[in-house]
């Protein structure tokens, strides 16, 4: 062999370059290579930005329903308005009724304003604007529960109307009073000298924690303890029913069907199911268990059964994977040591995917916890949620709504004072969800087996 | 006897079954469990699953049958008094008022009957009048006995079935077999829901869609191009509107979710680390597990204001107000995102490593081997993707509800209020205890296109896909 080519010169040679240049072709390429990639990271950027938009936007709009505005007030309970022959009688008491209790609350707010020194130009009949429509019945709740009471000035810890309260929240300014016929710009200058004075302040909010729906006009009263209730109930009952019977039918299809037509057609079946709009869950339960079977509307139980139904497809699907996921050689150790099928599959299999069908379950579950379209169909929509169930059997047929039948009902009213509850109502859904998931996580790597 | 201490009855026998079943089959053998068939307790469950299937059955059939038959025997009685469904549910309100005003039908008056019964917190629509409490009287009876029928018959069958399994408790008996018989037809029962449920979901949807062409000419609904309901009567019902709305909204959703979730599914399964992986992943599958109704309260206060803003009239002044075709679309979009890229991620990671290794072999670089060699390998499953997707976002109604708006038209503009078919069910049906008047029972008839339309997308999708998976295994 030689160094030298054989026929004289070299080939008409490509200019020459080092291969460590990159050609402008191969540059291209790169370029797309590159322009590709930043695509791909643009996009799951875009969607972890919206994420964390969401979930800002959630803890923003929404902590702030779980603080509220009081308002410390001394009230004089007159004898001769509330109880004018003096028997102390509940009964008698009671015939005043909140309305009634107008004038008390007047003559202190009268008397608040002239202890905070502010000149005002407010109507005295006006001023009560301040705190919420709800405070006459407060007031008479304390007195009835006690009615030595009466004769005494009493300070109150009042709720503040929704305007106030979001005049301190930062959400009401001057300017947005200017056309609102709740409360007048003057009102604020009270306010703010009252909150100098520290009888006005902003605290935690229990009551949207465990209160009740309230009327339209008192966003300051809302509560979700109501509707998490009727979550709580509903979401028992689909516990009850939904476990075993998905259970079983995983049972029934991975285990012992045989492969032929009928087990093909419930499989796509569940298939099926499990892409169905919510929605027509929420029809069928209106047709088939309220104008069929005449049960109750708006009752958990109803909630319950049609949410069954609604996780059913997505319970099965877990417990057959985790089902499935058990080797075949502990059946047949089992099977080899003389035990029946069932045997085999209730003794041995079945506690070896329960991991698999817990995590499955609650996170059917989650899913049923949020959702609304259904149960909006068959009644529990959110302003039933306004009583507390009579009892613990009661809870099951009694009329209610659940956590976001009641969101949505905050956020379709016309007060933005509700959208506040809203956002505070997600943030309570949120936590649960949140607690449900990290509960299947857990469940998962603490028992998951890997075979 | 109330239903509870039926079921609680009904318990106890069974339990007693379970023991006198045992200790029959233990005696029987002389207490030598060698020359049974079975273990002991098969005998005891054998017999106290014979007490509870037929009778727990029986009460599950009674008790969602009874009521609609009452009803129908009762419903005559009050023809004359204006819409049914109403009626009947004063008629049993009145039967329960009275109950707890604690009288009887004898000594009772209709005047005054409502104030008397609202008294003790039971509401009656209309003033009672004698037909309507002749009715509760017959109502009242016709339930007690009922209540006493079932009692009987239940006890009957529990009793009967104790005592003819304890017979036939043999030590000889194949208990054990007939025990997994019977849990078998247990589990079998249990697969079955899933078909009962389709059923019910048809058969709720036909009966209904057929009574609303009775009262509304088919013909219009599939055809008209107004919707206008009004219960005052002379609604246009025409459902090209809302399916107009639907697809526009489906339609810019898949816009905003197919690209963002393929490409990101694309960078999570090819380019991401595994940290990056394991943490981008579950974080966007965050999204999935958020409820819609978060979704549509965002849609409400957060992105319609704030498309407001740019398109509204102190920007570009395309858009009236927050509620809009894409401010709908967008957050389904969203919502979406996590969908399609997990689905595809699952095609995507479906294609063999060899293809891949090929293409990289001869000199591509990765993102010509996406383009050219993956995406068109996994082109199949990720239609079926996106068709699935497409049927989610058909369904989906909370967003729609709180962000489309609810006027119904056929324009262009996506910055227009639009509305969907599945808003309408919602606000057609939504606490209406009256399902006889065609603007309530045109909620079955959207209902039915829903689920129609729904149900061919899925099978199609599911079809694809399944198709696809096989080409590789």
């Amino acid at each position: 062999m030689t160094d030298l080519p054989l026929h004289g010169a070299m080939p008409e040679a490509r200019p020459a370059r080092s291969i460590l240049d990159l050609d402008p072709r191969t540059r291209a390429r790169n370029r797309a290579e590159a322009r590709f990639r930043a695509y791909g990271l643009g996009a799951l950027l875009v969607g972890l930005f919206f994420l964390v938009l969401l979930l800002g936007s959630i803890l923003l709009n929404g902590l702030s329903a779980f603080t509220q505005t009081r308002i410390q007030l001394p009230v004089e309970l007159l004898e001769s308005e509330l109880d004018p022959q003096g028997t102390r009688d509940p009964a008698v008491i009671g015939e005043t009724s909140s309305l009634g209790y107008g004038d008390l609350i007047e003559a202190a707010m009268v008397q608040a304003v002239a202890a905070a020194g502010v000149p005002t130009a407010i109507e005295p009949g006006d001023l009560e604007d301040i705190l919420s429509p709800g405070a006459g019945a407060q007031i008479r709740e304390a007195v009835l529960r006690d009615p030595s009471l009466i004769g005494q000035t009493v300070t109150f810890d009042l709720l503040a109307s929704s305007r106030v309260d979001g005049y301190v929240k930062g959400r009401v300014t001057r300017e947005s009073l200017a056309n609102d016929r709740n409360l007048r710009p003057e009102h604020l200058d009270i306010v703010d000298a009252m909150r100098e004075a520290g009888t006005i302040e902003r605290g935690f909010n229990a009551d949207f924690i465990t209160g009740a729906d309230a009327s339209e006009r008192r966003p300051e009263e809302a509560g979700m303890g109501v509707a998490m209730i009727g979550s709580l109930y509903t979401m028992l009952v689909v516990l009850a029913l939904s476990l075993p019977i998905g259970v079983a039918a995983s049972i029934y299809l991975e285990e012992f069907a045989p492969k032929n037509r009928f087990t093909d057609l419930i499989e796509v079946n569940i298939a099926n199911l499990a892409a169905v709009p919510s929605i027509v869950y929420g029809i069928l339960g209106l047709a088939v268990f309220i104008q069929f079977m005449g049960l109750p509307q708006s009752a958990p139980l109803v909630g319950g059964l049609v949410l069954t139904l609604l996780t059913l497809p997505t319970i099965i699907i877990a417990t057959r994977a985790s089902l499935k996921a058990v080797p075949p050689s502990i059946r047949d150790a089992a099977l080899g040591v003389g035990a029946s099928k069932m045997q085999s599959v209730f003794h041995h299999v079945l506690p070896l995917a329960i991991p698999g069908i817990m995590t499955g379950t609650i996170i059917g579950m989650a899913h049923a916890l949020g959702e609304t379209a259904p149960l909006l169909l068959i009644g529990m929509v959110g302003f039933v949620a306004s009583n507390y169930p009579n009892g613990a059997l009661d809870g099951f047929t009694s009329p209610n709504s659940a956590m976001p039948a009641q969101i949505y009902e905050w956020a379709k009213r016309a007060d933005p004072a509700f959208y506040e509850r809203a956002w505070g109502g997600i943030v309570i859904l949120l936590v649960f969800l949140l607690l449900m998931n990290l509960a299947a996580v857990l469940v998962r790597r603490r028992f998951e087996r890997r075979w | 006897m109330p239903l509870g201490w039926l079921l609680l009855l009904v318990l106890l026998i069974a339990a007693a079954g379970y023991v006198m079943g045992r200790r029959r089959a233990l005696s029987g053998a002389g207490g030598d469990t060698r020359a049974m068939h079975s273990l002991p307790g098969a005998y005891g469950w054998n017999v106290a699953m014979a007490v509870l299937i037929p009778s727990l059955l029986l009460m599950a059939a009674w008790t969602a049958v009874a009521p609609s038959v009452i009803d129908r025997m009762v419903a005559p009685m009050v023809a004359d008094q204006g819409d049914p469904a109403l009626v009947m549910s004063d008629v049993r309100r009145v039967a329960r008022g009275l109950v707890i005003l604690d009288e009887g039908f004898d000594t009772i008056a209709a005047e005054g009957l409502r104030d008397r019964l609202a008294s003790v917190g039971v509401a009656v629509g209309q003033d009672v009048s004698e037909s309507t409490l002749a009715a509760a009287e017959r109502y009242d009876i016709l339930a007690a006995r009922s209540s006493w029928l079932l009692t009987a018959l239940t006890l009957a069958i529990a009793g009967g079935a104790a005592a003819w399994a304890l017979r036939r408790t043999t030590p000889d008996l194949r208990a054990r077999n007939e025990v997994e018989r019977g849990i078998q037809g247990l589990l079998i029962a249990a697969a079955l829901v899933a078909i009962a449920t389709t059923i019910g979901i048809v058969l709720a949807l036909i009966f209904n869609t057929i009574k609303f062409f009775q009262l509304y000419p088919a013909t219009d609904f599939f055809f008209g191009l107004t919707w206008s309901p009004s219960f005052g009567g002379g609604s246009e019902l025409g459902i090209l509107p809302l399916i107009w709305g639907t697809l526009y909204i489906s339609f810019i959703s898949l816009l905003v979710a197919v690209p963002l979730g393929l490409l990101s599914a694309v960078y999570l399964s090819e380019y991401a680390s595994h940290r990056v992986r394991a943490w981008a992943k579950p974080m966007l599958e965050v999204l999935a597990g958020i409820p819609s109704i978060v979704y549509g309260l965002f849609a409400l206060l957060t992105v319609g204001p704030a498309l407001l803003a740019v398109f509204g009239d102190g920007g570009l002044g395309w858009m009236d107000g927050g509620t809009a075709v894409m401010t709908a679309g967008l957050v389904m979009g969203i919502m979406l995102i996590p969908f399609v890229s997990s689905l595809s991620d699952d095609i995507i990671n479906a294609v063999p490593q060899a293809m891949r290794d090929g293409s990289l072999g001869l000199g591509a670089t990765p993102s010509e081997t996406i383009r050219q060699v993956v995406l068109p390998a996994a082109l199949p499953g990720i239609a079926g993707a996106v068709l699935l997707a497409a049927s989610r976002s058909i369904g989906e109604t909370m967003i729609v509800v709180l962000g489309a708006g609810a006027a119904a038209k056929l324009s262009l503009n996506p910055f227009e209020a639009m509305t969907t078919i599945t808003a309408k069910i919602v606000s057609q049906l939504t606490g209406d205890q009256d399902f006889s008047s065609p603007e309530a029972l045109v909620a079955f008839a959207l209902g039915m296109t829903l689920f129609v339309v729904t149900l061919c997308l899925n099978i199609l999708a599911l079809w694809i896909v399944r198709r696809y998976r096989e080409q590789y295994e």
